[in-house]
């Protein structure tokens, strides 16, 4: 029985390409990994947003009604919902003048109890050095 | 002898990452480990089958075939990605799997290293 533990990095932009999305879409898969392992085996994914890419947790995203497609933040919300571990790269958002109040940071409208954090950079490198694996998306 | 994971977003012919990764892939097999290789988003367009040679482009579609020769190498495409992009099971080369996301998370619990190129 063992847990490994991949750390999800995003740095990209939302919607510019489809990096983000896949982070966490690769993310929340974490959820179904036990069909392909061992009993008692599990793969624990967290994400973390640094860069360009704290603009993914941007509140009250519209891409549904500009190109027809899911958002970013629904599914940012998912992986809180899952009770998945989310960083937020403190500095990141200073850059852009970003609060707490402009970023997505719990599920509680559709039964989450998981709140995203924001932390600084420090804090997510020691997320990383934790981790099994490094996914850079 | 390890096992290296190696995941892809990286697009087939838009960018030389995809052939980054499958000539890492080449060097690991070639020194006896195995390797599991995972493609999603527009790198899935790697297993599409019917690619032609050009001298403009690269064609990654002869060295992936030797690479699944060995019994080393396993490539496996994200089924929603494929699908999203028009093509289906039967479009798929000989030797690929396709699956969902979990199968690379799967894949990652037992690798010796992971190898993720996340960009476009």
């Amino acid at each position: 029985m063992a847990t490994k533990k991949l750390a999800f990095i995003v740095r990209s932009l939302p919607y510019k390409t489809e990096a983000s999305r896949l982070a966490l879409t690769h993310a929340i898969a974490s959820q179904t990994v036990e069909i392909y392992l061992n009993d008692g085996d599990l793969v624990e994914a967290s994400v973390s947003y640094v860069g360009d890419g704290v603009l993914n947790c941007l509140k009250g995203q519209q891409g549904m009604k500009h190109y027809g497609i899911t958002t970013i933040e629904g599914h940012a919300k998912n992986s809180l919902l899952l009770d998945m571990r989310v960083l937020i790269c403190k500095e990141d958002l200073d850059k852009f003048g970003l609060t707490e109040d402009n970023i997505l940071m719990d599920a509680e409208d559709i039964g989450g109890e998981t709140k995203a954090n924001v932390v600084s950079y420090g804090e997510i490198q020691k997320e990383m050095d934790a981790a099994t694996h490094i996914l850079v998306c | 002898m390890g096992k290296l994971t190696i995941g892809t977003f990286s697009s087939l012919v838009g960018s030389l990452s995809l052939d980054f990764s499958v000539k890492l892939a080449e060097a690991a097999v070639k020194k006896g480990h195995k390797v599991d290789f995972w493609m999603s988003g527009n790198a899935t367009m790697l297993a599409k089958k019917g690619q032609k040679a050009f001298k403009d482009y690269s064609f990654l579609a002869k060295p992936i075939q030797e690479l699944i020769a060995t019994g080393n190498f396993q490539i496996c495409a994200c089924e929603a990605c494929a699908e999203a992009r028009g093509y289906h099971k039967e479009d798929c080369p000989d030797g690929f799997i396709r699956k969902s996301m979990d199968w690379y998370l799967a894949s990652t619990f037992d690798a010796d290293r992971v190898l993720h190129i996340g960009g476009d």
